[in-house]
C-alpha cells in the first residue's frame, strides 16, 4: 500500500510539472505548484514513516524496456532516504510559497521543479538497473534546467554547463558499473544482481565506479568542482535541494551498489571511500572557510559533510568485510544519521542564505553585517542551523559525529595493517575538519549577521516571509529534536543496518533517561537532553542571581574599542581578515594561496593595495591538463575537416579494412 | 539517591567556589616566584563582586546575541567543569557526557564568545574571534586526539572509567607521556596562558581573549571572567583526573571518602596552579604565527599516541 501510493504521487508530481507549463504565467501559478508539491511532498513522506512489515513492498508496472519492464520496491534503506528526501521537499516548498513569489520569470523554474522531486524519488524506488539510471538522468537533467533558470547570467551559463558535463560522466560511470554487474546475459533486475556472485577483480572495479559515479554527484574530491559552481547558482529552494537532499539519493545510490547489490565485501573496498572522504571533508571546509559568497561557502561545507558520510560508510565496509557486525552496524548507524542531520540543517542554512539573498541582493558577506538587527528572525534561526552544523551540542550534528568517532574508536581491533595505519590519519581528518567547521561559521555568520551594515542593502533589509520563516522554524525545531532525542533516530536506522550490515547497535528506545548508548555503559553515552537542560537552567540561574543581586542597570553608549572606535563600517574586521590567519596556516595544503602587497615607496601617491590570490590544486591539477587534452584533440580532429577527395576516399578505404580486421580477429 | 544528587549539586558548587582561588593562588605564586608580593589570594572574588556590582555600559548597536553570550559561555563551561570527576568518580550524572561531549561543550562556548566579539563591530572583536578560531582548529583536534589515545587505553571514553582504568592498572607507556605534554600544551592555548596569550596583558595586537571580551563592561564582564577562571580549574581538574586520579572517591562512596576527595583536589589544584606559575615565568609570549606550530606539535603528539596503540596495544 505505501508503495503504490509513492508511485502514485510520483506520478502527481509529474503531473504538477505538467500543470505548470499549462498555468503559465498566471499570477496563482507558483503558490498552486509550490503548495501542491509540499502536499504531495508530504504525503509521501507519510508513505515512507508509515509502519510496515519488515519485508520489503515490491510492484513492476509495463513500463520502459519491454522484457524487463519497471520494478519498484520499497525496504528499510529506500524507506529511510524517501523519508529524507520528501522532508526536505516539502520544506523546499513551503518554503518557496514565500520565496518564489518574488522570482521574476517563474515559468523558467515552475515545471522543473516538480520534475526534480519525482525524478529524485524515482531513484529511490527503482528495483533494475535501467529504471534506476533513467531515474538517476531524470533527476540530473531537471536540475540541471532549474540551474539554467536564471541564464542572463554567464557565470550560470558556465556552472550548468560543468555540472552536465559531470552529470554525464557520473552517469557513464553507473552505466558501466551496472553493465558489469548484469554481466552478458543482462540480468537487469536487482534481485538478479543480487543473486550473481561477481568475481573479485569485478566487483572491485563496481566499487571503483560506484565511487565515481555516486561520488560526482555528491561531491567527492576531486569530482567536486560542480558543487560550488551550480548550487549557487540556482534558486535558493533549488539549491537547498540540491544541496541537502540530491547529494544524499547519491550517498543512496552508493550505499545500495557496494552494500547491497556488490554482495560480501573485501577489506580493501573500505579504503578508497576512507581515504577520499577524509581528503574530501578536509579540502571542503578549508575551501568554505576562505569563501565570501554565503552560498559558495555553504556548497564546499556540503562537500565536507559527504567527506564525513564517506568515512563512516568506509568504516563501515571495514567492519562489515571483517565480520565485525555491532561496530559495522554503529559506523553505518551514524553515516545514515549524519545523512539526515545534514538534509535538515544545510536546507535551513540555504533558505536563511536565500532570504537574505531576497532582502538585500547579496551573496556576498563582505558586503552584509548587522543583519540581525534589520532581520532578527532570520539571524535567529541561521544562528541555529550554524550551531547545528558546527556539531555543537546539544543540536544534531554533534551526535553523528560522535557516533563516528565512537565508530573510530573501535577500530584498533581490526586486523589489516593498512588499515590500522589509514584509520588513525583519516580521524585526524575528521577531528580537523570538525573544528575548522565551527570557525567556518563563526565567521560566516559573525561578518554577514554581526557587526554593522557594510552596505545600504543590508542596512534597509526587511524580515523575510512568514513563510520562508515558517519552513526555517520547521527545520530548526527538526534539528533540536533530532540533538535532544537521538535514540528514536538510531532506532529508526536499525533495520536498514540489520539488513545490510548484518547486525544492529543496541536498541536506543528503552534506555532509561533517554541517553544513548552505543556499545556498552562503561564504553560511552550521552545524553543530550540532560545537557541541554544543565545549559539552559544553569544559563538563566546564573542570570537571575546575577540580576537579583548584582546591578541590574543598562546603559547604552559608543563602542569602546580601545578608545578609538571609528564610525565608518569599513574598518570593521571583514571576511577575508578573519579567513587570513587560517589562510596562512593551513590554507596552502588544500590550495596555493598568496598575499600580494603592494606598497608605493615613501614619496609615492598611488595607494598601496593588497590582493589575494588563491589557485585550487584539483582544477589546476587534473582538470587543466584534461582540458587541455581535450582541446588538442579537437584541433588535430578539425584538420579532418579539410582534406581533398583522395583524402576522405583513403579514410574510407582504411576504416574498412580496419573493420574487417576486427571482424576476422574477433574469436 | 539523595546523596548522589547532593555530590553531583557539591561538585557543581565547588567547582564554581574554587575557580576564582585557583585564579588568585595563580597569580599569587607567579608574583612571588618573580620576587613582587602580587595581589591577595582571594582579589578575583573581589573582583566579580565589584563587576556585578557595576552597570552595564553596552555599545548603541549590540545585539541580544551579546546579552546572552556572556551566560551561555558561562553555563557551557559550567556544566563541562562538573561533568569533569573532582573528588569523586561515578557522580549522578556523570553517564550523561563523556569526553567528547565536554570537549564538545568548550567548543560551544568558543563559538559564542568569537561571535560576541564580532557583534559590536569593531576591529579588536574581530581580531581576537578571527585569532581565537584559528587556535582552536588547531586545538581542538588536538584535544580529540588526545581524547583517543585515553580512551584506546581506558577502552572508555568516560572519564569516571578512565580514572578507574588509570587506578587499577599502573603503568608507564610512551603513548601516556605524548597525551600528558599534548594536553598540557592544549590546556595552555585554550586557557590563554603565555606563551600562547598573556592573561594580564592589555596591548591591543597581542591579545586574544582580551580583545574578544573587550567590550564586556559590568556584570557580563564578571559573568565571562568566571567562565575563563572555571575553564582554567576544568583543564588542570581533567589532566589531574586522568594522569594523577589518586584521591578520587569511587562510585558509591561514603562521605569520608568523598572529604578526603576534596582535599585531594584542592592539593592538586594547588600543584596544578604552582606549575603553571613556575611555566610562565620560565616562558616569553611567541608571535601569533608561532603558535600554529606549538599547537601543531600537540596535534602530531596526539597522532603519534594513537597511532601507536592501532600498531600495538601495550605501547
Amino acid at each position: 500500500m505505501p508503495l503504490t501510493v509513492a508511485l502514485w504521487s510520483i506520478a502527481a508530481l509529474l503531473g504538477v510539472g505538467g500543470l505548470a507549463i499549462a498555468l503559465g504565467r498566471s499570477a496563482a501559478a507558483s503558490r498552486t505548484v509550490y503548495g501542491l508539491c509540499f502536499s504531495l511532498s508530504l504525503v509521501l513522506f507519510a508513505a515512507a514513516v508509515v509502519p510496515r512489515s519488515a519485508v520489503a513492498l515490491t510492484a513492476a508496472l509495463p513500463l520502459g524496456l519491454p522484457w524487463i519492464g519497471a520494478h519498484f520496491r520499497l525496504d528499510a534503506l529506500s524507506g529511510f532516504f524517501l523519508a529524507i528526501v520528501n522532508l526536505g521537499g516539502s520544506a523546499a516548498s513551503f518554503y518557496a510559497i514565500g520565496y518564489g513569489a518574488r522570482e521574476k520569470h517563474p515559468s523558467r523554474i515552475l515545471p522543473f521543479f516538480p520534475a526534480f522531486l519525482a525524478g529524485m524519488n524515482l531513484v529511490l524506488l527503482a528495483d533494475d538497473a535501467f529504471g534506476f539510471l533513467i531515474a538517476w538522468e531524470f533527476m540530473s537533467l531537471s536540475s540541471w534546467a532549474l540551474v539554467l533558470a536564471h541564464h542572463h547570467d554567464a557565470e550560470n551559463r558556465r556552472a550548468a554547463f560543468v555540472y552536465l558535463l559531470m552529470a554525464s560522466f557520473g552517469t557513464l560511470a553507473l552505466l558501466m558499473a551496472f553493465g558489469l554487474l548484469a554481466g552478458s546475459v543482462g540480468g537487469y533486475s536487482f534481485a538478479d544482481i543480487r543473486e550473481t556472485a561477481q568475481p573479485s577483480w569485478k566487483s572491485g572495479l563496481v566499487l571503483l565506479l560506484a565511487l565515481l559515479g555516486a561520488g560526482s554527484k555528491a561531491g567527492l574530491v576531486p569530482l567536486h568542482i560542480w558543487l560550488p559552481l551550480a548550487h549557487p547558482a540556482a534558486p535558493s529552494h533549488v539549491s537547498a535541494l540540491m544541496s541537502g537532499v540530491m547529494t544524499k539519493v547519491a550517498i543512496y545510490g552508493f550505499v545500495r551498489i557496494v552494500f547491497d547489490l556488490l554482495g560480501p565485501p573485501e577489506f580493501w573496498w573500505s579504503m578508497p571511500p576512507l581515504t577520499l572522504g577524509a581528503i574530501t571533508a578536509m579540502l571542503g571546509i578549508l575551501s568554505a572557510t576562505i569563501q565570501s559568497d554565503l552560498k559558495k561557502l555553504l556548497a564546499y561545507s556540503t562537500i565536507e559533510n559527504i567527506g564525513i558520510i564517506f568515512v563512516a560508510l568506509g568504516l563501515a565496509l571495514a567492519f562489515k568485510s571483517n565480520g565485525m557486525a555491532l561496530p559495522a552496524a554503529l559506523a553505518f548507524t551514524a553515516a545514515l544519521f549524519h545523512v539526515f542531520n545534514h538534509s535538515l540543517f544545510k536546507s535551513l542554512l540555504f533558505f536563511g542564505a536565500g532570504a537574505v539573498l531576497n532582502a538585500t541582493g547579496e551573496r556576498d558577506i563582505e558586503r552584509l553585517g548587522g543583519l540581525i538587527h534589520s532581520m532578527p528572525r532570520t539571524a535567529f534561526v541561521f544562528l541555529g542551523g550554524c550551531l547545528a552544523i558546527s556539531a555543537l551540542p546539544p543540536l544534531n550534528g554533534f551526535v553523528s559525529e560522535w557516533l563516528v568517532f565512537q565508530a573510530v574508536l573501535l577500530s584498533p581491533s581490526l586486523p589489516q595493517w593498512s588499515l590500522k595505519l589509514l584509520v588513525p590519519a583519516v580521524g585526524v581528518a575528521l577531528a580537523l575538519s570538525a573544528a575548522l567547521c565551527a570557525g567556518c561559521f563563526v565567521r560566516a555568520y559573525g561578518v554577514a549577521f554581526l557587526g554593522r551594515a557594510r552596505s545600504i542593502a543590508a542596512k534597509n533589509a526587511q524580515e523575510t516571509d512568514p513563510w520562508s520563516l515558517a519552513a526555517m522554524s520547521g527545520l530548526l525545531i527538526l534539528c533540536l529534536l533530532a540533538g535532544l532525542f537521538p535514540s528514536y533516530m538510531i532506532d529508526t536506522i536499525t533495520p536498514a543496518a540489520k539488513l545490510f550490515v548484518g547486525g544492529h547497535v543496541p536498541t536506543q528506545g528503552a534506555i532509561p533517561w533517554l541517553s544513548i548508548v552505543p556499545i556498552a555503559e562503561s564504553r560511552s553515552s550521552y545524553n543530550g537532553l540532560l545537557v541541554f537542560s544543565f545549559i539552559v537552567s544553569s544559563a538563566s540561574l546564573t542570570a537571575w542571581i546575577v540580576r537579583r543581586f548584582g546591578s541590574n542597570v543598562l546603559r547604552r553608549g559608543p563602542a569602546w574599542d580601545c578608545g578609538y572606535p571609528d564610525p565608518s563600517p569599513v574598518t570593521q574586521y571583514t571576511g577575508s581578515s578573519f579567513a587570513q590567519p587560517i589562510r596562512r596556516t593551513l590554507g596552502n595544503v588544500a590550495f596555493v594561496a598568496r598575499d600580494h602587497l603592494d606598497m608605493p615607496p615613501p614619496g609615492d601617491i598611488r595607494p598601496a593595495r593588497f590582493g589575494i590570490e588563491i589557485r585550487d590544486r584539483v582544477w589546476d591539477g587534473i582538470y587543466t591538463p584534461i582540458l587541455r587534452g581535450v582541446n588538442f584533440c579537437a584541433d588535430q580532429l578539425d584538420k579532418t575537416h579539410f582534406l581533398t577527395i583522395q583524402g576522405y576516399l583513403g579514410l574510407v578505404f582504411i576504416a574498412l579494412v580496419s573493420l574487417l580486421l576486427v571482424i576476422a580477429i574477433w574469436p | 539517591m539523595i546523596f548522589d544528587f547532593a555530590a553531583q549539586g557539591a561538585q557543581m558548587i565547588l567547582v564554581l567556589a574554587l575557580a576564582p582561588l585557583l585564579l588568585g593562588f595563580t597569580r599569587k605564586a607567579k608574583a612571588r616566584l618573580l620576587r613582587r608580593r602580587g595581589p591577595s589570594i582571594i582579589q578575583p572574588y573581589r573582583d566579580l563582586l565589584r563587576l556585578m556590582r557595576k552597570d552595564v555600559v553596552l555599545a548603541d548597536n549590540a545585539s541580544w546575541l551579546f546579552r546572552s553570550a556572556p551566560y551561555l559561555v558561562f553555563a557551557a563551561t559550567w556544566v563541562a567543569a562538573a561533568l569533569v570527576p573532582t573528588f569523586a568518580t561515578g557522580l549522578m550524572f556523570s553517564w550523561s557526557a563523556d569526553l567528547i561531549v565536554i570537549t564538545a561543550l568548550l567548543g560551544s562556548a568558543r563559538f559564542f564568545l568569537a561571535l560576541a566579539g564580532m557583534d559590536v563591530g569593531t576591529s579588536f572583536g574581530g581580531i581576537g574571534s578571527s585569532r581565537e578560531t584559528m587556535f582552536a582548529s588547531l586545538a581542538e583536534p588536538a584535544m580529540i586526539m588526545i581524547v583517543f589515545v585515553v580512551a584506546l587505553i581506558a577502552g572508555s571514553t568516560q572519564l569516571s572509567e578512565i580514572a578507574f582504568h588509570m587506578l587499577s592498572h599502573i603503568e608507564l607507556r610512551v603513548s601516556y607521556g605524548l597525551a600528558l605534554i599534548g594536553l598540557v600544551i592544549v590546556a595552555i592555548a585554550e586557557n590563554g596562558r603565555i606563551p600562547v596569550d598573556n592573561p594580564a596583558t592589555h596591548l591591543e595586537l597581542t591579545m586574544v581573549h582580551e580583545a574578544m571580551a573587550l567590550e564586556y563592561s559590568g556584570r557580563h564582564l564578571a559573568v565571562i571572567e568566571l567562565a575563563a577562571a572555571l575553564k582554567l580549574l576544568l583543564y588542570i581538574s581533567l589532566i589531574a583526573c586522568i594522569f594523577a586520579p589518586w584521591g578520587l572517591a569511587p562510585h558509591g562512596a561514603d562521605f569520608r571518602a568523598m572529604t578526603f576527595g576534596v582535599f585531594a583536589f584542592v592539593l592538586k589544584l594547588a600543584v596544578g596552579g604552582s606549575l603553571l606559575a613556575l611555566f610562565e615565568i620560565s616562558t616569553a609570549k611567541m608571535r601569533v604565527f608561532r603558535v600554529p606550530d606549538f599547537l601543531g606539535a600537540a596535534l602530531m603528539l596526539g597522532l603519534l599516541g594513537t597511532l601507536l596503540l592501532f600498531v600495538s596495544r601495550s605501547l
